[in-house]
């Protein structure tokens, strides 16, 4: 079944001057088509301004679709009356830890979800500890949050929204303010949540190896999807890539310049160890 | 021209049940017109240091000189140093709030009094060097997408014509080709204008690309200060403090572990090919 499900989705920014009338229109998502299946992990990437935060947006109905539709777990996102039921079902992590964390502590700000939507407080407490295990952040549950580091504070928000039980989350650069460790860390907690919790990813990022555990891979170009397929059917493409602003894992373009001076090692390596079986085999 | 540290200590808090000793015996030369990369996980002291580098932050304990003159001196003067210094935050793009590009970048040397034409002179150069066209300068900065609004930010900066940039961080959220952008441009400037450039990096790739010297902070000590072989040699080191190497040093490194006999020194792509390439060529070509 598709969780998430768009056709001809279309998406424009308004810009209006002081009289009201329309200054100028930018076309952000320009008629796309797609559909994600339960459980998956997707990666969507794109450049600065390509429409990847749009779409993200328009998936948790923060933004209603100029035209075309989309539909999260089969409720249409222009459905006003659906809009807790479709933020409930897709979830959404953003940018900045600190933009996301209101409680002064972590368990009351996991908590703080659960509580709106009128859950007993015995459950509250049931999600609380469940979500915090998840992401690895049980023994934080006193602490402050802004005693943690970034990436402790990313995990705090991933395990709000597992609170609130969605069948997707929706991760918007969730790394880009993060050390290495951290990264690591949160990309980590994802792919555990997406194996165990079978909760659908769609990660959003600019960080080329974090992507490489995906089940399908999105390019984006000018609110347009230019590229689709697995990890390494994208990565194969690394000139297509960098036309479209993109980059390829350090390894992989290791490979692909080897490639091109004419040793013969297949498209689209992905890992250090790959690369290394396939040269240690000439 | 250079900056000395000598057994620099800094302790926020000092003397409370918060006290944190961020910067511990810093000892440390920089060189005019070298290319340096600071690395360091989040509370290793990276950011501490470089403000103690213009003046920003004052050492609990050492001294800092800059081209000789103690900066902690009575008469020294800070303000000079603070424009001769130029420190680049992360997400510097946060500080834009004029109404135009131009006025944005005027906004420095305007600020040290300047006669009108050499505040122009000064903001288009520096707007050309980070290369935003002339189209752009009418622009309101909040117009601009978020590489072209970074490159402005860096351009104030550039506008105090200074002689040490330091960046913390130019590159995070912004895209691959944004982030190549960014670091050729600085890289443009350090070989042109001579500046001294320190970088503050996360990604161990671009340090490895563009710096001829590492630095390497750990709970505010420095624990390397050497080239960038000689650093990512250490990689073992350096993942134990939450670090790590470019990714082709370990390609090398598990080639070699193979028993292939290639040098484990390349720290980039260019280096890495040619070594593969050179073993390739005796083995099998």
């Amino acid at each position: 079944m598709d969780i998430i499900k768009a056709s001809e989705l279309t998406y424009e920014y308004i810009r209006r001057n002081e009289e009201g009338d329309v200054d100028s229109i930018n076309q952000a998502i320009k008629g796309i088509d797609f559909d994600i299946a339960k459980g998956d992990f997707v990666a969507i990437l794109g450049h600065n301004g390509s429409g990847k935060s749009t779409l993200a947006k328009a998936i948790n109905a923060i933004l209603a679709p100029t035209s075309g539709s989309l539909w999260v777990k089969g409720y249409d996102t222009k459905d006003l009356d659906k809009l807790w039921d479709i933020r409930q079902a897709a979830g959404m992590v953003f940018q900045n830890p600190d933009n996301q964390i209101i409680a002064t502590v972590v368990e009351e700000d996991v908590g703080f979800g659960p509580e709106n939507i009128g859950i007993p407080t015995k459950e509250i407490w049931e999600r609380v500890e469940e979500s915090l295990r998840a992401v690895g952040m049980l023994e934080y549950r006193k602490h402050s949050p802004n005693k943690l580091s970034g990436g402790q504070k990313q995990r705090v928000a991933i395990a709000g929204i597992m609170a609130m039980k969605p069948e997707c989350i929706v991760l918007d650069e969730p790394t880009a303010m993060l050390d290495p460790n951290g990264r690591k860390d949160v990309i980590h907690t994802i792919t555990e949540l997406n194996k165990r919790e079978n909760v659908t990813i769609l990660l959003i990022t600019h960080y080329m190896d974090e992507v490489i555990g995906a089940d399908k891979v999105i390019v984006m170009d000018q609110g347009q999807i230019v590229m689709e397929g697995t990890p390494r059917e994208v990565f194969s493409k690394v000139e297509e890539l960098k036309k479209y602003r993109l980059d390829v894992p350090q390894v992989t373009e290791l490979a692909y310049e080897l490639k091109k001076s004419g040793i013969p090692i297949p498209d689209g390596i992905l890992t250090v160890d790959e690369l290394v079986d396939e040269l240690s085999r000439l | 021209m250079s900056i000395i540290l000598d057994k620099v200590n800094y302790k926020y808090s000092e003397s409370t049940v918060y006290e944190k000793h961020a910067l511990k015996d810093i000892n440390l030369k920089i060189n005019d017109g070298e290319f340096i990369g600071l690395i360091g996980h989040t509370g290793s002291g990276k950011s501490t240091l470089i403000q103690h580098l213009n003046g920003l932050m004052k050492a609990t304990s050492g001294a800092i000189y800059y081209n000789g003159e103690d900066i902690y001196a009575k008469d020294f003067n800070m303000r000079t140093l603070r424009s001769k210094v130029g420190l680049v935050f992360q997400y510097p793009e946060h500080q834009l709030f004029e109404t135009s590009v131009i006025k944005d970048v005027s906004f420095g040397p305007r600020n040290l009094g300047l006669p009108d034409l050499e505040i122009d002179l000064r903001a288009y150069e520096a707007l050309k060097q980070v290369g935003i066209g002339e189209d752009l300068i009418d622009a309101s900065p909040f117009e601009l997408s978020g590489g072209q609004k970074r490159r402005v930010a860096i351009a104030g900066v550039l506008a105090m014509k200074p002689e040490v940039l330091i960046l913390d961080e130019p590159t995070a959220g912004l895209d691959p080709k944004g982030r190549d952008e960014i670091l050729d441009r600085i890289a443009l400037l350090h070989k042109e204008q001579k500046i001294t450039v320190i970088l503050v990096s996360h990604s161990m790739e671009d340090v490895a690309k563009y710096v001829d010297r590492i630095l390497v902070m750990n709970k505010g000590e420095l624990i390397f200060d050497n080239t960038p072989k000689n650093v990512f040699a250490h990689y073992k080191e350096l993942e134990n403090i939450g670090l790590a190497a470019p990714q082709v040093t370990y390609v090398m490194n598990r080639l070699r572990d193979q028993g292939i006999r290639v040098s484990t020194s390349p720290t980039t792509i260019k280096e890495a090919k040619e070594e593969i390439l050179r073993w390739a060529k005796g083995e099998i070509l």
